[in-house]
This record gives C-alpha cells, sequence and structure tokens, in this order.
C-alpha cells in the first residue's frame, strides 16, 4: 500500500489511528468491566466475608475509644461521612441500641446461622419448623434464607422446556430455507422469520402471560397457571431466531459443490441435504444450540412475566418455577444497598455472566473452527 | 486376500445401480416425508409470528386512539379512558437517541479498525472478534446490574463524592435516563459493530486500491471513500441497534426506569417512563387486569409498531445491499 511512511511524516494521521486502535479495545475493556463490576459486589460473598446471622457479636459500649475506627464503622454500618457527622454520645447510643438488639434476636436455632457461607447456599438444610433438610431460597423472611439450587433448577427447567421446543423447529426451518428452498423464498422467507427476533421480550412475556398460558392451561389442565412449560415455550420464541441465523449460516456456509455432486450422483434434494450438508456443518448446530442455551438461560422478562416465579425445587415443568435471571429483577430493587441480599443477587448475577460467556465462548470457537475448515484454510 | 474379492462384486453392483434410470430421486418416500416435516417446521414458525402478531394488532387496534398516542398518565396510570403512553414514547425516544450518540462512533471505529488496520489472522484480533460475540451473549438483567454497580455507583457515585461533595442529596449517583443510556449503548455495541463490519467487507478492494495509487493515504482513503460507501450498512446498524434497545427493559430497571412520574425528565439525571417497562407494569401490577386490558394491548402495540417497523426497515437496506453485493461480485 504506497510507501510505509513513519508517524514522523504525517502526525496527525498517525494520532488518529492511534486513537482508531485505542477505540477498538473498547469491546475487550467492556467485558472485563462488567466481570469486574458485577463481581466486586458480589466478592464478600465469595470470600466468606458477609455475615446475615441475626445474633452477632456485641461490644460492650464502653469500649467505644478500644476499638479502632474501621471496625467501628463496620460495626455500625455507618458510612465514613456518617461517622465523621456523629458526636461521641450519639455512638453510644448506637452500640447500646445494638445490643438491645441482639438481645431481642429470636431464640432460634437458625438465629446464629450465617446464611451467606457456601454451605448454606448450596447444600439443603433443616431450618426450624421444617421436618427435613431443604433447598429454600427466601431472603426475605426473619432467617434471610439464600440457597440458590431452587434457582438454578428453575433455570435451567424452563431452558431446556425453550430448547426441546426451539431446536426442533429451528432446525427444520434452517435446512428447509437453506437446502430446500428455492432462491425467491429464501428471499422473503429468512428476513421473515428473523423478524421474530425483532419482538422485545417483553412483549413475548405479555403475549405468554396473557393468552398463552390460559390457552396452554385449558389445552392440558394442570394445575398452576404460570409454570416452567410456559415460561420453556415463551422463552423458545425467543430463541427460535438466534438457533435458526446460526444454524441456517452453518448449513449455507457449506460449499455448494457438496451438494451439486451429490445430486449429480442421483441423489434426492433431501438426501444431499441430510447425508452431506448437515454432517459437514454439524458444528455450527451445535454452536447454534450452545448459544441458544445461553440466550434460554439469559432472557429475563420472559420468564419473569410466565414462569410463576415460587422458587421451589420440583422436577415437574408444570410447577410453578423461579429463576436466576427473575429473581434479580425482581427482588434487586428492594434490598439494602450493600447487604447480604444485594450481594447475594449480583453474586447470581456473576453466575450468569460466567455461563453465558463460557457457552458463547464455546460456540464461538466451533463456529470459526467450521468456517477454517470448510473455506480450506487450516 | 478378502477384502478385494469382496469389493469386487459390490463395485459390480454399484455400476448397476448407476446404470439403473433416473426414478428414486423424484419419489423417493423417506425425502418427502422428511422435506415435508422441515418445510412443516418452517410453516409452523411463521404460523406462531402470524398468530403473535394478528393478536396483538387485533386487539390493540381496538384501544388504540389518537389521544391514546398524545396524552400522559396524569388522571392515573390504569384509567382506560383517560391514560395515554405519550410519556413513555417520548422516554423510550429519549433514551434511545442517547443511547445512538455514544454506541455509533464507538461501534463504527471498532469496525473499522477490524476490517482496515487489523490482520484477520493474529491472535489479537481474535480476541476482540471474540468480546464482541460474548458481549452479544451477556445476558440483558447482567447488563442492568453492570448498570447500577458501575455507571451509578462508581462514575455517579465517584462525581457526587469528589465535584458535587456538599449535596444533601446524590445528584449523579442513582438512576437516570443518562446512565440507562449508557447501559443500552454497551449492550448494543455488538450489533453496530457486526453490521458495519459487515457493510465494509462489501465494499470492492478495487475502490481502496484506486484510491490509494490516486495518492490518497490510507486514513484518507477510509474517511473519504470507505466510510461514504458503507453507510446503508452502518445505517442498518444503528437502525438494529435502537430497534433492539427500545424494546429491551431488563437493563434499565435498575439504570433510569420509572414506574411513575408526574412530568417529564428534564434533565440528564432524571428518571423517566418506559414503553417496555410501562407493558411489564400493565401486565403484572394492574388492579383489574380485564378493564384494563385495552390500554395494555394498546401500549403492546405502540411498542411493538416502534421495534419492528425499525427492524423492517434495517432489513429490507440490508436485502438490497445483500443483493448489490452479489451482483458486484459476478
Amino acid at each position: 500500500m504506497g510507501l510505509q511512511r513513519g508517524h514522523r511524516a504525517r502526525p496527525l494521521e498517525w494520532l488518529v489511528e492511534r486513537g482508531i486502535f485505542l477505540v477498538s479495545l473498547s469491546a475487550i475493556l467492556m467485558i472485563f468491566l462488567i466481570f469486574l463490576f458485577v463481581g466486586r459486589e458480589a466478592l464478600p460473598i465469595f470470600f466468606g466475608r458477609t455475615n446475615s446471622s441475626l445474633v452477632q457479636e456485641t461490644i460492650p459500649v464502653d469500649k467505644l475509644d478500644s476499638i479502632p475506627k474501621p471496625k467501628l464503622k463496620e460495626y455500625l454500618g455507618l458510612t465514613d461521612s456518617e461517622l465523621a457527622g456523629l458526636d461521641r454520645e450519639t455512638l453510644q447510643e448506637l452500640m447500646a441500641l445494638k445490643i438491645e438488639g441482639a438481645q431481642q434476636a429470636p431464640k432460634d436455632k437458625d438465629a446464629d446461622v450465617n446464611t451467606t457461607a457456601w454451605r448454606y447456599l448450596l447444600k439443603p438444610h433443616q431450618w426450624t419448623g421444617y421436618d427435613r433438610a431443604e433447598f429454600i431460597w427466601q431472603p426475605v423472611s426473619q432467617i434471610h434464607k439464600y440457597n440458590i439450587i431452587p434457582l438454578v433448577i428453575g433455570s435451567l427447567k424452563a431452558t431446556l422446556v425453550a430448547l426441546m421446543f426451539a431446536v426442533p423447529l429451528a432446525l427444520g426451518a434452517a435446512i428447509y430455507v437453506s437446502q430446500l428452498a428455492g432462491p425467491r423464498t429464501k428471499e422473503w422467507l429468512k428476513p421473515t422469520i428473523e423478524l421474530l427476533a425483532g419482538i422485545p421480550s417483553v412483549v413475548l412475556g405479555f403475549f405468554s402471560l396473557i393468552v398463552l398460558a390460559t390457552v396452554m392451561q385449558n389445552l392440558f389442565g394442570y394445575q398452576s397457571r404460570l409454570n416452567a412449560f410456559v415460561a420453556g415455550i415463551a422463552l423458545g420464541l425467543a430463541i427460535i431466531p438466534v438457533v435458526f441465523s446460526i444454524a441456517e449460516d452453518a448449513l449455507s456456509s457449506v460449499p455448494r459443490s457438496y451438494t451439486q455432486a451429490a445430486l449429480a450422483l442421483g441423489s434426492s434434494r433431501w438426501q444431499a441435504a441430510w447425508k452431506i450438508v448437515l454432517p459437514a456443518a454439524i458444528p455450527g448446530v451445535f454452536a447454534a444450540v450452545a448459544l441458544g442455551f445461553g440466550r434460554g438461560i439469559g432472557e429475563t422478562m420472559v420468564v419473569l412475566m410466565a414462569s410463576g416465579n415460587a422458587s421451589i425445587v420440583s422436577w415437574s415443568v408444570f410447577d410453578s418455577t423461579r429463576t436466576m435471571t427473575a429473581t434479580i429483577a425482581a427482588e434487586l430493587a428492594e434490598t439494602v444497598f450493600g447487604g447480604h441480599h444485594y450481594r447475594m443477587l449480583f453474586m447470581i448475577g456473576t453466575l450468569l455472566f460466567v455461563v453465558t460467556f463460557l457457552s458463547n465462548l464455546a460456540g464461538d470457537l466451533i463456529i470459526h473452527r467450521l468456517k477454517g475448515r470448510l473455506e480450506g484454510k487450516r | 486376500m478378502p477384502t478385494a474379492s469382496s469389493s469386487v462384486p459390490s463395485q459390480g453392483s454399484d455400476r448397476k445401480d448407476l446404470s439403473r434410470p433416473f426414478r428414486k430421486s423424484s419419489l423417493d418416500v423417506a425425502s418427502f416425508v422428511f422435506g415435508g416435516l422441515t418445510g412443516l417446521a418452517t410453516l409452523l414458525i411463521l404460523a406462531i409470528l402470524a398468530i403473535i402478531l394478528g393478536n396483538i394488532i387485533w386487539h390493540g387496534w381496538a384501544g388504540f386512539s389518537w389521544r391514546f398516542v398524545t396524552s400522559g398518565t396524569s388522571q392515573g396510570m390504569f384509567d382506560v379512558d383517560q391514560a395515554g403512553v405519550l410519556p413513555m414514547i417520548l422516554g423510550t425516544t429519549a433514551r434511545v437517541m442517547l443511547m445512538t450518540l455514544f454506541v455509533l462512533p464507538i461501534g463504527v471505529i471498532t469496525a473499522v479498525y477490524l476490517t482496515e488496520y487489523a490482520s484477520s489472522t493474529s491472535l489479537f484480533t481474535r480476541i476482540i472478534r471474540g468480546a464482541v460475540n460474548n458481549l452479544a451473549g451477556v445476558p440483558s438483567i447482567v447488563f442492568g446490574l453492570f448498570g447500577l454497580g458501575f455507571f451509578i455507583n462508581f462514575i455517579g457515585g465517584g462525581i457526587d463524592e469528589f465535584l458535587l461533595p456538599n449535596r444533601p442529596e446524590p445528584v449523579w449517583g442513582k438512576p437516570a435516563i443518562f446512565w440507562a443510556s449508557l447501559t443500552l449503548a454497551v449492550m448494543t455495541l455488538p450489533v453496530v459493530i457486526v453490521a458495519t463490519e459487515e457493510s465494509l467487507k462489501a465494499i470492492l478492494p478495487g475502490l481502496r486500491e484506486a484510491s490509494l495509487a490516486l495518492g490518497a493515504t490510507k486514513l484518507e482513503t477510509i474517511v473519504m471513500i470507505v466510510i461514504p460507501q458503507a453507510m446503508p450498512g452502518i445505517l442498518t446498524g444503528g437502525i438494529l441497534a435502537v430497534s433492539r434497545a427500545a424494546g429491551e427493559v431488563a437493563p434499565i430497571l435498575f439504570t433510569g426506569a420509572a414506574y411513575y412520574m408526574a412530568s417529564l425528565p428534564r434533565a440528564l439525571t432524571d428518571q423517566f417512563m418506559d414503553l417496555g417497562y410501562h407493558v411489564f407494569i400493565l401486565s403484572t401490577q394492574s388492579p383489574d387486569i380485564e378493564r384494563t386490558r385495552p390500554i395494555l394491548y394498546a401500549t403492546v402495540l405502540v411498542l411493538l409498531l416502534l421495534t419492528l417497523a425499525l427492524n423492517f426497515v434495517a432489513i429490507l437496506i440490508r436485502a438490497r445491499m445483500r443483493r448489490k453485493m452479489r451482483v458486484a461480485a459476478h
């Protein structure tokens, strides 16, 4: 490209090109910042530094002068500016209140349990009043129960229903559009199906809440109107365009000569599509499913509106269910800033980010490899 | 040599197969059935799309009126005869326009770097592309958490602490239309990058070479030849980003959307009412869902008109572009 000039020849241009390079890092920067700032709020939970137990160690009032400031701040739950604005008497009063509060804690064997410890997040526990160990997510109650297993199961359940509904349909349509349909049909069919992606998820949620839930209940006659099944079908509608687009893309990127060779040897269009093109593009199909899974598990408004939001552990898809995303959306507004409930929701957010990051990465790598192979680059 | 002896007759039978007249290819039952099934799947998807759109247009049209899109909710947001959606339309429009200001330049510049400067095989380019693809897959609710943790708490809180230390109430460190727009800009960045990249790649290399041969520098070529040529693609990216962002609710739940506001937002630090969030409120918080159904449907129709119309325009531009590209390639 012409003469290679150093930056001294055209300093302004050199500067602009550096600028372009820096801006292009923004996507990497954003991924990094998302991980950093969502994870940051959840860090105390990961390291077990939060304490949600009702019975906390108290400090006698007369020890006010002997404890260091940061500890006092943490103990009374004050910010720096608040602490600076309070005089000695008020501080003593606050400490007295703290002791009083501790004495009023319920006489419950669970009261001194730190429910944010990993053990209580993942394993079942027999809470007072229950006759066996159970997984319970119940953050707004006297004892804050933060077991995330019901939410994980809820998310998986809805997403699996969605995939079972969406993948066959989307894949069938992808085969039809890319292999069997004529070029004219294809021209309007593809954008029309992709129009489904343009329907906002809140509209899909609305449709499943108002129309689909009633129709499905009349059809199958189950108990709770909103459940994992309805949410899964609605979620499937959101996944179909994702799986369709990627699978269609992968199928279309198989060289035409493959099909032509098969047709020349006497196979039918279907045989060429099923036995030649699909096997060649199968990694792309897996990638489509992986990305569809990521989309499903991260979808919020649809499940928030259609799943019923009861956090119960059950394997039946016809029970009301609560997903990780819906939990964040429904509960974050009511939490105390910086409190353990707030941090717990950020922890779930971090978990979601990591899961979708991995499924996206897998899908991305598979597609990259497939394209490399089909274009004969490797 | 058993292998050789067994392969000879099979070769013979293959030859016999080929010599048969074309009969199976057109009337193969399995092909007919399975090919039909894929057609059926396509048809089913189209039917679902038609049912959803038909249902919303049919019921939405009944509650739709000129008054509905030109009046506010001052009489109560659940009042079927009085409530309108003008503040929500304005709020949603404002937040996506604000978002465009941030996402378009950054997205276009990134795409320019990826297609014009970066070597397509280097690991570094792969990492940028991976990050873009990954950003597209981050759950929308995580963007909401990010907006709260980064924009509102970190940046907004930082501004309040260091620049405006004596205010009794937070000014920037609270949900606002500005933070919601920034959050959405981060979310739609991949949309703009991918669309712009596609249109940049579609430009014939001869055009660039001609420009360089005439003595233009690389940057001059990009600014004066490449970008004007890629304008339809950039426009498509912008429209798709706007359409995607206009319908998103999860990222703005904690970063700026308000349940109810008596007046329109006047400053960047004000909260706003939003169409998508309003749909959510009307569907789940209504005191009498049967009575408020007409305004719910009408609101959905307005939101859908906004997003789908934009989508449709983008798809049309893109289809035209692809056709042009195909013609140019031959």
